[in-house]
C-alpha cells in the first residue's frame, strides 16, 4: 500500500493531494480496496482520467482507485447502436469504435480524454444539453459495486432510485463496473456549423435561446474582458447534423483518419509545444489582445462543415493547454442560471470580475434544460463557464470574489456543477440542492455506504457535516 | 512498546468529525504539518508560529494535558481547527507508521514533518549513567528514525515535502559534560544529512536545525552557564524562515554557526584539556 503513495492533482494543476494509488484492473480489486478501507479507516475515491477541475477525484491521505485499467469495450452492436464498456473506457475509445459504423456518442464533453465512469458520476452535458439532456439519459443499464461489497444492476426500471442517484452521484454511492449506452445514428462524419458574432450579453443569450430549437448543438464564446455596451459579446457556433444524403461520401468522412486533430500546425510545428507560446498571453493584457482579435475575426458571419471530433473536442486542440496558466494553475467557475434571471445575474458577475481586475480568460455559454437525476446541475436556462488563472497574489481576492458570485447566482435561482467548481461551500450546495434532495441523497448514501468509505475531498467539502 | 501495534489506532484525543480541519481548495491551499514533540519549548512556539502562518498541524507529545491546552489555545486564537492533538511516545517505535497514515488522512495531506522530541539526562561531570544515555539514544535518535523513515518514504514517493530535524550544537563536538547527549545529536545530524542526500533528488528538502541555548525546561535543568540563550519564539521564527527558504542547515541563534566553526577546529590536543 505504501509503495504507490502519490501526489495527485486536479486537471487545472491548482490543487494537489497525496494518496495511496491502487491500480484497478478487475472488479475483485475494488472489493479488496473497500475491505482495506474498512479496516484502516481511510477514505476511498475512484479516479478516471483526472479531468475534473476540482477535488472530485482526490482524497487527501486516502485510497484512490485508478480505474483506467478497466477500459475494455465488451460489446458493440452496430445494428442497434448499443455499446457496453468498462468505466475506465474513454470517450476517445468509444467514438473511435462507433463512428466508422455510422454512430456517435449522444453526449460528449469538451475533451475526449474523460472516462465513462467520470462522465456518469458528474453526469456530464455537451453542447446539446437542451436537446439530448445529460449523458445519463442515454445510459440503458449499468452495474456497480457498492461499498457494502454488493454488486447491483440499475436501469430506469430496475433499482431506479439508485440509477438516478449514482448517475450524478459524484462517485459517492458506488463504483461503476460496466455501462451500457445507446449511441446516436449519424449520416456523415461532418457537421454544418453556423458561426456568427453577438454584440453583448443580451444578444448572446437570446441567440442561444432562439438558435437552439433549429440546431443540434449550440455554444457561445464570451469575451469576459469587453466592457460597457460590449459586455458579454462573443461568437455563437450553432451546429446541426447532416441528414441522410447531404454528405455524398459518408463512408469517407466517418473514417477516423478524417476526424482526428492533426498533431502539427502547418504540417511542421508540433502542437505539444504550443502551450509554451500561449503562456505569455494568459494575463489581462494578453487576453484582451487575443479576445479582441478573436472577436474581430468572428465578425464575418459564415457557415462551414467540420468533423465531429474537431467540433466537439476543442479542449484537445492544444495538448496540455492548462499548463499555459502558469505555476498556480487554473480553476473553473461554472454557473447554471434560469433563462429569466441569467442576463441580470451574469451582468453583475462579469462587471464584478472586471472591477476586481480578475476577469476570466475564457468564457463559454451553453443552453440547458432540467433533468431527472438526483444531484442535477441543470436548469431551464443557460450556463456560463469561466476559467480563472490562479497565482499566489490573487488567491485571496479571487476566493472572496467567487463567494460574491455564489451569492448572486443563488439569488438568481442558479446551480453549480461539481466537475468544475472547486470553491463552493457546503452552505451554498445545501441552498441550491435543497433539503429534500440532500435528505434523499443521505438516505441512499447510508444504504449503499453505511461505513462512509467513499469520501472524496469534494464530498468532505460539500456534504461533510 | 508492550502493547501490540494496532494499525490505524483511533486516538482518543482526536478523530471526531467535529474537529476535522477545513478542507483545502485551490484558492485556500493549506500547508499541513506534523510536529513531534510539541507540548512545550520550541515545539509549542513553532506550533503557534506555523498555525499563525496558515498551517494546519498535528501536534504529538506524551503529555495529554499540555497538548490539549496548546491545541485549544491555537484553535481559539485562529478561530478554526488548525491544531489536532495526538498523544504519542516516540519510544513506541512500532506505533509510528500507523499513526503517520492516520494523521495524513486526518489532515488530508502532508507538507512538512518536524521532529522535535528530545530528552537530556546530564550524568554529572564525573559520573557515568548508561540508563540515561540509552534513553537519550532511544528518544533523540531512534525516535527520529522511527518517524522519519516512513515519512521519507512517503515524501520520496510523493516527490514533495520537507523534513525538519531538531538536532543541536551539542552534536558538533564530543565534550566532557554529556557524552550520551552529544552522541545522540551527532548521530541525528548525520542521519538527517544522509536523508538530505537521498531525498533532494526527489524534490524533498531536509532541514537540520542546531539550536544553541534556548530558554526551555531542558536548558533550565542543565548545569552551567547558558551564553547567547534565546527565547523559544526566536528559535521558532528562525526555523520558520529557514523552512520557507528551504535551507539545509541552520544554527539558532545564528551566532552559533561561528562559535561552532571555531570549536570544531580546536585541535584535540587542546580540546582534551578544556573544561567544557
Amino acid at each position: 500500500m505504501k509503495k504507490n503513495f502519490t501526489q495527485l492533482e486536479n486537471f487545472g494543476h491548482s490543487h494537489s493531494a497525496p494518496s495511496y494509488l491502487h491500480q484497478i484492473n478487475i472488479t475483485e480489486e475494488i472489493q479488496e480496496a473497500f475491505s482495506l478501507a474498512k479496516k484502516t479507516g481511510l477514505s476511498v475515491t475512484a479516479r478516471g482520467a483526472g479531468r475534473s477541475y476540482n477535488d472530485a477525484a482526490l482524497t487527501g491521505g486516502g485510497i484512490i482507485l485508478d480505474m483506467r485499467g478497466m477500459n475494455a469495450i465488451t460489446r458493440w452492436d452496430k445494428s442497434t447502436g448499443l455499446i457496453t464498456a468498462q468505466p475506465g473506457t474513454t470517450l476517445e475509445q468509444i467514438w473511435q469504435k462507433v463512428e466508422p459504423d455510422g454512430w456517435w456518442p449522444p453526449v460528449v464533453s469538451g475533451t475526449m480524454k474523460t472516462t465513462l465512469g467520470g462522465c456518469l458520476s458528474a453526469n456530464i452535458h455537451g453542447k446539446n444539453n437542451f436537446k439530448m439532456g445529460p449523458i445519463g439519459e442515454h445510459v440503458v443499464e449499468f452495474t456497480a459495486i457498492l461499498p457494502t461489497g454488493a454488486e447491483i444492476t440499475c436501469s430506469q426500471n430496475k433499482n431506479a432510485d439508485l440509477f438516478y442517484a449514482m448517475i450524478s452521484g459524484l462517485g459517492m454511492l458506488g463504483i461503476f463496473t460496466s455501462v451500457t449506452m445507446q449511441m446516436k445514428r449519424i449520416y456523415s462524419g461532418l457537421l454544418t456549423v453556423d458561426a456568427f458574432p453577438v454584440q453583448n450579453l443580451h444578444e448572446q443569450l437570446s441567440s442561444l435561446l432562439e438558435g437552439a430549437p433549429d440546431h443540434d448543438y449550440i455554444v457561445g464564446w464570451l469575451d469576459c474582458i469587453a466592457s460597457g455596451k460590449s459586455l458579454g459579446r462573443g461568437q455563437i457556433h450553432a451546429t446541426r447534423y447532416l441528414h441522410e444524403g447531404e454528405d455524398p461520401n459518408p463512408q469517407e468522412t466517418m473514417k477516423i483518419k478524417n476526424q482526428v486533430l492533426p498533431p502539427m500546425i502547418f504540417g511542421v510545428f508540433p502542437k505539444s509545444l504550443l502551450h509554451y507560446f500561449m503562456a505569455p498571453f494568459v494575463n489581462n493584457f494578453g487576453t484582451w489582445g487575443v479576445n479582441t482579435a478573436k472577436y474581430i475575426a468572428s465578425l464575418r458571419k459564415h457557415t462551414f462543415r467540420q468533423s465531429h471530433a474537431a467540433f466537439h473536442f476543442l479542449l484537445d486542440y492544444v495538448p496540455n493547454w492548462e499548463y499555459s496558466f502558469g505555476r498556480g494553475g487554473l480553476i473553473q467557475y461554472q454557473s447554471f442560471v434560469p433563462k429569466e434571471t441569467a442576463e441580470a445575474a451574469w451582468t453583475e458577475v462579469l462587471k464584478l470580475a472586471q472591477k476586481n481586475g480578475l476577469p476570466s480568460y475564457l468564457g463559454v455559454t451553453k443552453r440547458h434544460r432540467p433533468d431527472k437525476f438526483l444531484l442535477t446541475h441543470a436548469v431551464d436556462g443557460f450556463s456560463l463557464a469561466m476559467d480563472f488563472k490562479v497565482t499566489n497574489s490573487n488567491r485571496a481576492r479571487l476566493s472572496a470574489m467567487l463567494q460574491q458570485f455564489d451569492k448572486i447566482i443563488l439569488q438568481a435561482g442558479g446551480r453549480f456543477y461539481f466537475a468544475k467548481n472547486s470553491e463552493t461551500s457546503a452552505e451554498t450546495a445545501q441552498a441550491f440542492y435543497g433539503e429534500e434532495t440532500l435528505a434523499e441523497f443521505r438516505k441512499l448514501k447510508k444504504r449503499c455506504d453505511p461505513h462512509g468509505l467513499l469520501e472524496s475531498d469534494l464530498y468532505k467539502r460539500i456534504f461533510g457535516n | 512498546m508492550s502493547e501490540s501495534p494496532k494499525p490505524f489506532d483511533k486516538n482518543p484525543s482526536s478523530g471526531t468529525s467535529q474537529d476535522k480541519p477545513a478542507p483545502a481548495t485551490p484558492l485556500n491551499p493549506r500547508q499541513r504539518g506534523i510536529i513531534i514533540g510539541a507540548s512545550d519549548g520550541i515545539g509549542a512556539a513553532l506550533a503557534r508560529k506555523l498555525t499563525k502562518e496558515g498551517y494546519t498541524l498535528a501536534l504529538l507529545a506524551r503529555r495529554q494535558d499540555k497538548l490539549t491546552t496548546l491545541c485549544n489555545e491555537i484553535n481559539t486564537s485562529t478561530g478554526e481547527v488548525r491544531a489536532l492533538a495526538y498523544v504519542h511516545d516516540v519510544a513506541e517505535y512500532d506505533k509510528a507508521p500507523a499513526l503517520l497514515h492516520k494523521i495524513v488522512a486526518d489532515l488530508g495531506g502532508l507538507d512538512v514533518v518536524v521532529f522535535m522530541a528530545g530528552v537530556n539526562y546530564p550524568p554529572g561531570l564525573n559520573n557515568y549513567n548508561f540508563e540515561g544515555d540509552r534513553k537519550m539514544i532511544e528518544v533523540n535518535l531512534l525516535g527520529a528514525m522511527a518517524w522519519l523513515s516512513p515519512v521519507a518514504e512517503m515524501f520520496q514517493n510523493a516527490k514533495a515535502g520537507q523534513i525538519v530535524g531538531i538536532s543541536s550544537v551539542a552534536g558538533d563536538r564530543g565534550r566532557i559534560g554529556n557524552p550520551g547527549y552529544n552522541t545522540s545529536k551527532a548521530a541525528l545530524t548525520t542521519y538527517l544529512e544522509a536523508l538530505r542526500n537521498r531525498l533532494t533528488r526527489h524534490g524533498v528538502n531536509v532541514l537540520t536545525v542546531k539550536p544553541g541555548f534556548v530558554k526551555t525546561e531542558m536548558v533550565k535543568a542543565a548545569q552551567g552557564a547558558t551564553p547567547f540563550a534565546i527565547e523559544p519564539e526566536k528559535a521558532a521564527e528562525d526555523i520558520y524562515q529557514a523552512m520557507r527558504k528551504r535551507k539545509q542547515v541552520i544554527y539558532t541563534a545564528s551566532i552559533w554557526r561561528w562559535i561552532m566553526l571555531i570549536i570544531q577546529h580546536v585541535p584535540s590536543v587542546i580540546f582534551r584539556r578544556m573544561s567544557f
